[in-house]
C-alpha cells in the first residue's frame, strides 16, 4: 500500500520537492496538490517577462498537464486547501473535497505586503505576486495614465520594467536613498538607476505615498514629496509574508514563517514546510535557489533517506531586467571588520566589488560585467583563501591564467560559437537544451547535450551558460554527487571512508546509497582511489576492475582498438645499446609507428592487444620498465642537459632528474604527474608547466607547483627554496604525498591549487613544522607497496592470459570446441 | 543452421572483466558480471566502432572504452540518450562450460 502524500500549493517549491521525490522514488506515495491558481506549475520567476511581454505564459510552464498525467500526481487546480485537521491527519479544500494524508507538505509560498497607506483599500491596488497580478496591469495599463510602483527592490524594478516595456509612463516610488538595498550598495545602486531611467522609470527616492485617491478604483496618487500625479494603477512591491495562515490555523509553530528543522519538517513531524513560507533557524527565503536547496533535503527525508540536512543558503540574486547585468551575493555590505575590493568604471557602467574577511570572499556585487559571478560565488561559498590572488581577483578569471576555459565571457559569445571541442556543441545548443528540456544541474546538461562529457575542460563554461540562462534559479553543483550514482561530493565520500573500515568498492557504495550497486565509470575508479590513498596500499589492493582500460591494461588504447607501448627512459637520458635493444624489438613486432613523446621516451604505436605480453617480457628482459604512460601517477621526469654539457648550466639537471625519476616512479596519484627538472633559469625542461617544477639557481633549487600545459596553459606558482638535491628529494616526495592526499580524484594540481589556494598548501607543508617529514614518510612507505613493474607482474600472476583470445575454428575443430590461443 | 558451439569453462573468463572469442570473422566479446551472468556480443561499439571488451562492466551493462557510450549486455541497445544496437548472442552453461549459439 503506498503512502498519501497531499501538497497544499502547486508553485515551484512544492512541485520541485515532488520531482525530486521521484528522483529516489516513485513507488511509496499516492500524490495529490491543492493549488488555488487555476494553471499548471509556472515559472515565477519569469513574471516580469510575461508582464514586458517578453514571454508567453505558455513558455514560463515547468510541469505541463502531461506530467502529472505521466506520473499519476492528481492536481485540484483552482480548489484551495482552507483547513488542516492535524488529529484526524485530513485536509478540507474550499470545493469540499476531505483527503486523508499519512504526510503532508504545505508549500503556501508568500502573500503581498501592501503596507498601511491611505486609500490601499481602493480597488487597482495590487501586489505584483502572480499570473493574475500580471493580467490585472495589464488590462488597466493605459497610454494616457502614469502607472505608479511602490518598493524599490528587485520585484518592484521588475515590475516598473515590465510596466515601461509598454511604453507607459512609470513612476517608482522608494522610501529609502538607493534601490535594491537589499542586493546592492549604493554605487550599484546609482549605476542601476541610471540604467534603469533609460528605460523611461522615473525614481522617487526617499519618497513614500502620501495618499491614494478616488471614488471606487484608483484615480489619483500624491506622494511626501508635495507632487501629485493621475493615476490608474498602484502596485505595490514592498515586501512578502509568508503564508501561514493554514498553518497557524493548525496551531502549528510559527514566528515569521512556519517553523521548520534541517529536514524541513514543521512542529508535527507528518507535516513538512517548504519554500517561502518556512522558516529555517530564523530566516525565511524569497529566492528560488535556497528554496531549491530546501526541496532536495525535504524530498529525501520524504523518501527516508537519510542526509545531513538543510543547513542554510547563501543567497545570490540576479536582476530579470534584459539589457541589465547585475549579480550580487553574500554579505555585500560589510561592517568595520571587513575589507573592499573595488573596480568602478561609471563611463562603461561597469563596478565589481567584493567584500572580503580574513582573506576570503563573503560578499559580491557585480553590475555590467557579471561574466565572473560563478567564479566568485565558488570562491564564497568553498570559504578560499584569497590573499595569494587579491591583486589580480577583480579582473576576473581570466587574469589569473588559470587552466579550463574560465575566462571566456559567455554574454560575448554567439550561439554559434564552440563550447565544447570534444563534441562539438555550440552555445546556442547548450542554451536552447537548458531552456527546452528544463535542465538544472550541470550533470544533466551532459548527459542531454554532451557538453562536457568527454575531456571535461568546458565545464567552467558550461557552469557560466546555466548561470547566464537561468539567473538565480542556478544551482551551483557543489554539493551535488560526483555521478548520477550518488548524491554525495567528494568531500564526503572522502570523510567517509576516512572515518569507516571498507573492504571494497562495493561496500562503499552500499554504506553510502549507491543508486547502482556497481557504480560507474566516474565513481568506481574515484572510490578505488579514495581506498587506496587510505590505505597506503598495504591493506587494500588496487581492484583492477575498478580502473579504466588505460590502467587495467597498462598501456594505452588507440582509436582502432590496438595500444601504444612506451618504456621508462630514466630523466630522459638514454644509451646507444637501449635505443638498439629497442629497435630490435620495433622491428620483431613489425611496429607500424614509432614516435618520440613530449616526456622524452619512445613511443610504439600500433600494438595489438595479444602482443602486448609477449612484447613486455622482451623488454624486460632488455632491462625495461613500463613508463606507465597510461598512469594516474608519475608519468616522465623531464630534464634538460644541466652542468655536464651546457655552458649556462648550473646544477646536473640528468642525474637528478634521474634521481626524482626513481624514487617518484610507480606511485599513483589523483591524476597524471609530471616533473621537469631544469639546469638553469633559461628554463629549457619547460619545468614551469609541469606539475612539479624544479629549477637550478646558483645557491640550489627553485620548486614550483601545479604547472600545466593542457588545454589552457597554467604556469607554476612558487613553493619555495631549497639548498640541496636531499632537501630536494624530501620537499617533492611530501608535496606529491599531500597532493594525492588531499586532492580529489581526476584532479590535476592546477586544478586543486586553484581549488584550495596556494596559501594553503603553504600553510600545510611550510608553516607547520614536521609535516615536511610527516608526509615524505607516508610517501616513502606506500612507495615500498607500489615500485613494482606492472608488466612483470602481471606476466608473473597470469593477468595477462586475458589478453589472449578463445579461437573457435570449425575446420581444425569439427567438434564445435573453441580453444585457448597458443602464446606466440 | 545455428548449433551449440563448446566455448570454454566459465572460469576462463574474469568476474567483472572480459575475454575474446574469434570465430572466423566476428570477433565477439564475452562479458561476466558480478552476479557471475555471463553475456556474449558482437565486440563492435554502435557508436564509433570502440572495442566493448575494454569497457568497464556494470550490473547489466558495459560501458564503452572510446566515448563512454552505455551498452545493454542483455539486448545490446545503447542506453540512455545515445542510441544503436550491437548483436547479442545466446549462451548457456551446462556443467560450467559455456556454450554459444553460433
Amino acid at each position: 500500500m503506498k503512502e498519501k502524500l497531499v501538497v497544499i500549493g502547486n508553485g515551484m517549491s512544492g512541485l520541485r520537492t515532488i520531482e525530486d521525490l521521484f528522483d529516489i522514488t516513485k513507488d511509496k506515495y499516492d500524490i495529490t496538490i491543492f493549488g488555488d491558481e487555476p494553471h499548471y506549475n509556472y515559472n515565477r520567476i519569469m513574471l516580469s517577462y510575461l508582464l514586458s511581454g517578453e514571454k508567453s505564459f505558455e513558455d514560463t510552464i515547468i510541469n505541463h498537464k502531461t506530467w502529472y498525467d505521466e506520473n499519476n500526481v492528481t492536481l485540484h487546480k483552482g480548489d484551495e486547501a482552507i483547513f488542516i485537521d492535524k488529529e484526524n491527519k485530513t485536509v478540507t479544500s474550499k470545493s469540499g473535497k476531505v483527503l486523508a494524508y499519512d504526510k503532508l507538505l504545505i508549500a503556501t509560498g508568500s502573500n503581498s505586503f501592501i503596507p498601511k497607506t491611505k486609500g490601499s483599500e481602493l480597488k487597482n491596488v495590487i501586489g505584483f505576486r502572480n499570473k493574475l497580478d500580471s493580467d490585472t496591469i495589464l488590462e488597466l495599463i493605459s497610454k494616457n495614465k502614469t502607472a505608479v510602483v511602490v518598493g524599490g527592490g528587485l520585484l518592484g524594478l521588475e515590475a516598473a520594467y515590465g510596466i515601461a516595456m509598454h511604453g507607459i509612463k512609470t513612476i517608482l516610488v522608494h522610501r529609502s536613498a538607493s534601490i535594491m538595498s537589499q542586493q546592492l550598495d549604493s554605487t550599484g545602486g546609482r549605476l542601476l538607476q541610471k540604467n534603469l531611467e533609460a528605460y523611461g522609470i522615473e525614481f522617487k527616492l526617499n519618497t513614500t505615498i502620501e495618499e491614494i485617491s478616488g471614488k471606487e478604483s484608483v484615480e489619483n496618487v500624491s506622494f511626501t514629496d508635495g507632487t501629485s500625479v493621475e493615476s490608474n494603477i498602484v502596485v505595490f512591491a514592498t515586501g512578502i509574508i509568508p503564508n501561514t495562515k493554514l498553518a497557524h490555523e493548525a496551531n502549528l509553530d510559527i514566528k515569521k514563517g512556519i517553523l521548520v528543522n534541517d529536514h524541513l519538517q514543521t512542529s508535527d513531524e507528518s507535516i513538512f514546510a517548504i519554500g517561502e513560507c518556512a522558516e529555517h533557524k530564523g530566516n525565511t527565503y524569497g529566492l528560488v535557489a535556497p528554496l531549491y536547496e530546501q526541496a532536495k533535503y525535504c524530498a529525501k527525508k520524504l523518501a527516508d533517506v537519510s542526509s545531513d540536512g538543510y543547513s542554510g543558503s547563501t543567497l545570490s540574486t540576479r536582476l530579470k531586467i534584459s539589457g541589465v547585468d547585475l549579480f550580487s551575493a553574500g554579505d555585500y555590505l560589510g561592517d568595520e571588520t571587513t575589507e573592499e575590493l573595488i573596480l568602478l568604471d561609471e563611463k562603461y557602467g561597469i563596478y565589481k566589488k567584493l567584500v572580503i574577511y580574513q582573506d576570503r570572499i563573503i560578499g559580491i556585487v557585480l553590475y555590467g560585467e557579471t561574466s565572473d559571478a560563478s567564479w566568485y560565488l565558488k570562491l564564497l561559498k568553498e570559504e578560499t583563501n584569497i590573499s595569494d590572488l587579491r591583486h589580480k581577483i577583480l579582473f576576473g578569471k581570466s587574469a589569473l591564467g588559470d587552466s579550463g576555459h574560465g575566462g571566456d565571457d559567455i554574454a560575448a559569445m554567439s550561439d554559434d560559437e564552440e563550447i565544447c571541442g570534444c563534441n562539438g556543441i555550440t552555445k546556442g545548443t547548450v542554451v536552447c537544451a537548458i531552456k527546452e528540456q528544463d535542465l538544472k544541474p550541470q550533470n544533466d546538461v551532459k548527459t542531454c547535450t554532451k557538453a562536457g562529457a568527454s575531456c571535461g575542460s568546458c565545464l567552467g563554461l558550461v557552469e557560466q551558460v546555466l548561470v547566464h540562462t537561468l539567473g538565480d534559479e542556478y544551482q551551483s553543483d557543489v554539493q551535488e554527487g560526483i555521478c548520477p550514482c550518488c548524491d554525495v561530493g567528494h568531500k564526503e565520500i572522502k570523510a567517509c571512508i576516512d572515518s569507516n573500515e571498507y573492504k571494497t568498492v562495493y561496500e562503499v557504495f552500499e554504506n553510502l546509497a549507491w543508486k547502482n550497486e556497481d557504480g560507474c565509470i566516474k565513481c568506481r575508479p574515484a572510490i578505488n582511489y579514495y581506498l587506496l590513498v587510505k590505505y597506503n596500499d598495504d591493506k587494500y589492493k588496487n581492484d583492477k576492475r575498478s580502473l579504466l582500460v588505460n590502467d587495467r591494461v597498462f598501456a594505452n588504447i588507440q582509436k582502432d582498438g590496438t595500444y601504444s607501448v612506451v618504456p621508462r627512459i630514466w630523466g630522459g637520458v638514454t644509451s646507444a645499446q637501449q635505443l638498439k635493444d629497442m629497435a630490435d624489438i620495433a622491428v620483431k613486432y613489425d611496429v607500424p609507428t614509432v614516435k618520440f613523446t613530449g616526456g622524452q621516451r619512445l613511443d610504439m604505436l600500433g600494438i595489438r592487444k595479444e602482443q602486448l605480453e609477449p612484447m613486455w617480457k622482451d623488454l624486460n628482459d632488455a632491462g625495461f620498465v613500463s613508463g606507465q604512460a597510461y598512469a594516474k601517477g608519475l608519468r616522465t621526469v623531464k630534464t634538460c642537459v644541466g652542468n655536464v654539457w651546457c655552458r649556462f648550466g648550473t646544477q646536473d639537471a640528468m642525474q637528478t632528474g634521474i634521481d626524482i625519476e626513481k624514487f617518484t616512479w610507480g606511485s599513483w596519484t589523483p591524476h597524471k604527474f609530471k616533473v621537469g627538472v631544469s639546469g638553469c633559469p633559461r628554463n629549457c625542461a619547460e619545468a614551469t608547466i609541469k606539475d612539479i617544477g624544479v629549477i637550478a639557481v646558483d645557491s640550489g633549487w627553485e620548486i614550483h607547483i601545479a604547472g600545466n600545459g593542457g588545454i589552457k596553459v597554467r604556469v607554476t606558482d612558487f613553493l619555495c627554496k631549497v639548498k640541496n638535491n636531499e632537501e630536494l628529494y624530501v620537499y617533492i616526495k611530501a608535496i606529491m604525498q599531500f597532493y594525492r592526499e588531499d586532492a580529489y580524484y581526476l584532479e590535476r594540481t592546477a586544478h586543486w591549487i586553484e581549488r584550495v589556494g596556494l596559501e594553503y598548501i603553504k600553510e600545510v607543508l611550510l608553516n607547520t613544522k614536521g609535516n615536511i617529514e610527516f608526509y615524505e614518510k607516508r610517501f616513502i612507505e606506500s612507495q615500498k607497496h607500489a615500485q613494482i613493474d606492472p608488466w612483470e607482474e602481471s606476466r608473473k600472476d597470469g593477468f595477462t592470459k586475458e589478453f589472449q583470445p578463445i579461437i573457435l575454428d570449425i575446420k581444425d575443430s569439427p567438434s564445435y570446441e573453441a580453444h585457448e590461443k597458443a602464446n606466440a | 543452421m545455428k548449433t551449440w558451439k563448446k566455448i570454454t569453462h566459465i572460469n576462463d573468463i574474469p568476474l567483472m572483466g572480459s575475454r575474446i572469442l574469434q570465430y572466423q570473422e566476428e570477433e565477439i566479446v564475452l562479458f561476466k558480471n558480478r552476479k557471475e551472468e555471463i553475456f556474449a556480443l558482437n565486440n563492435v561499439c554502435p557508436h564509433k566502432q570502440g572495442k566493448l571488451s575494454e569497457g568497464l562492466v556494470h550490473g547489466k551493462s558495459v560501458t564503452c572504452p572510446l566515448h563512454n557510450w552505455d551498452i545493454d549486455l542483455e539486448t545490446g541497445e545503447a542506453l540512455g540518450s545515445d542510441s544503436g544496437c550491437t548483436q547479442v548472442y545466446e549462451s548457456k552453461i551446462e556443467e560450467e562450460i559455456l556454450y554459444i549459439l553460433l
